[in-house]
């Protein structure tokens, strides 16, 4: 489902004297359906940059990442939307959402932008907000103002509304308590079940070796000191 | 995924005299999709928009467009008039002042029934009936359709003026600086708008603006302009978290973190 072939990736900084930073370089790794992947490494290792390459949110300077047939690496915006409301989830850290606009709706719409009848998009976004202990008074105010447990625990619920046939998942279970915590594993359970390819970032060992079938150290595309 | 853009730009070129205003611009819009164009002031964003919109000659390019009637057209070799039905039916433009888009002399209804009647409506329940509605849509109680448009808010004069434009039911929608102006929070109010609006209609929509938080939250792509080119286009949260120029990573990082 996800596969990526001799991607790298650098940085150049043009207003700090041009300074390029190679942060990736060879990285290989193929994760199949049913199967979660976790992504290890100390920190700067270049955890995220993969994640984050693999979305479409950073460019790769080279290589292919297919997900889903299509290369994200070469891929036009349009494509990699479609990719993105269909096929690849993201769970980040942070919740970044429009002002206003209520918790369930928030949740909702990567239904509702798939086209899914409300009803159904609405009943999806309560019954996993319910499940991650959101309180339903909460449910139709902006999250904007919640606390950062009461906000990942939205963004979860937001990635987990559609059944992506891929999913990352960038730290699912930090800042959360141990009921959620397991809330979270069996959803992130449920979703390999249904044959959903997962990469994950987890620094919860223990959550990392209930849910993820491979780890793959990241320090290894490390691009050496020349 | 549609295949057939709605909008072609080629190579649109546009200079004041000497300077240039925009050069060589050149992209493809898709149904439904929503694209922003950022730059400083005096970066040329303006300019290509007011040529794309037809409100200014470009000196060479074509803009074709994917009309109703009859396909594909180069809108820049369209008869005036033509040029005029097509800016009220299939485009609408957004204005940044408000009364730039708006009758300040008639009512809040009359400025949403004016543009249904310049279409060939004519039942007046039905135009009353379909004002009241969309001003309902963008948030106006409908006890202030009678009053003009100078007792009301800059915000709420600033939703007349989408509810005017949107009735019609287009595909194109220019907007420069739709929130420039207005207070932050009822930014959030018409952005909120904007992009139910979007989902709901399949709206295609070009929005000039130089605030990136705004094109964060509305823009699925980005083109960045300086000094009348183009810098760097992209998926918009790939430009703005992985900007490959160096005007656009100055751009970037010089956002004030809130």
């Amino acid at each position: 489902m996800i596969e990526i072939d001799t991607v790298s990736k650098q940085f150049t900084l043009h207003n700090q004297g041009g300074a390029v930073i190679p942060v990736m370089q060879g990285a290989s790794l193929n994760v199949a359906s049913g199967e979660c992947v976790a992504l290890t490494g100390s920190s700067g290792a270049g955890k995220s940059t993969l994640m984050r390459m693999i979305y479409g949110n950073y460019l790769a300077a080279s290589g292919r990442i297919m997900v889903g047939g299509v290369d994200v690496a070469r891929a036009e915006p349009r494509e990699i939307l479609a990719l993105r409301r269909e096929t690849l989830g993201y769970v980040s850290q942070f919740l970044r959402v429009v002002p206003r606009v209520p918790t369930i709706e928030v949740v909702a719409e990567p239904l509702l932008a798939l086209g899914r009848q409300r009803e159904e998009a609405m009943d999806r976004a309560r019954d996993l907000l319910a499940r991650l202990n959101i309180p339903e008074r909460l449910w139709s105010l902006s999250p904007t103002t919640f606390s950062g447990g009461e906000q990942q625990r939205v963004n979860i619920a937001r990635g987990f509304a559609h059944a992506y046939p891929a999913l990352l998942l960038d730290e699912p279970t930090a800042s959360l308590d141990a009921a959620n915590r397991e809330t979270v594993l069996c959803l992130i359970d449920e979703a390999k079940a249904r044959g959903a390819a997962i990469v994950g970032i987890f620094h919860d060992e223990e959550a990392r070796a209930h849910v993820c079938d491979r780890e793959i150290d990241v320090s290894a595309f490390t691009p050496k000191a020349a | 995924m549609s295949t057939t853009p709605l909008l072609q730009v080629r190579d649109i070129t546009h200079y004041y005299g000497a300077r240039i205003g925009c050069r060589d611009v050149s992209f493809d819009l898709y149904p439904g999709e929503v694209m922003g164009i950022v730059g400083e002031s005096g970066s040329g964003k303006s300019t290509l928009l007011g040529c794309l919109a037809g409100q200014l000659a470009p000196d060479a390019g074509e803009v074709l467009f994917d009309t109703r009637s009859d396909g594909l057209r180069d809108t820049l070799k369209m008869s005036e008039p033509e040029r005029r039905m097509l800016s009220r039916t299939d485009w609408a433009f957004v204005h940044q002042q408000a009364r730039d888009g708006l009758r300040m002399g008639v009512s809040a209804g009359g400025n949403v029934g004016e543009r249904l009647m310049a279409v060939g409506a004519r039942h007046y329940g039905d135009i009353r009936d379909q004002a009241v509605d969309w001003l309902g849509r963008v948030e106006i109680p409908a006890d202030r359709v009678d009053d003009r448009p100078t007792a009301f808010s800059g915000g709420m004069q600033q939703r007349l003026q989408i509810a005017r434009n949107l009735v019609t039911g287009p595909r194109l929608v220019f907007m420069d600086e739709p929130t420039g102006g207005l207070d932050v929070s009822v930014q959030a109010r018409l952005l909120d708008l904007l992009r139910g609006l979007v989902r709901e209609m399949g709206l295609s929509a070009i929005i000039v603006t130089h605030d990136l938080a705004v094109v964060r939250l509305l823009a699925d792509r980005l083109m960045v302009m300086k000094d009348g080119h183009v810098v760097e286009t992209g998926l918009t949260d790939q430009v703005l978290d992985d900007p490959q120029h160096g005007y656009t990573q100055l751009l970037v990082s010089s956002v004030l973190q809130v």
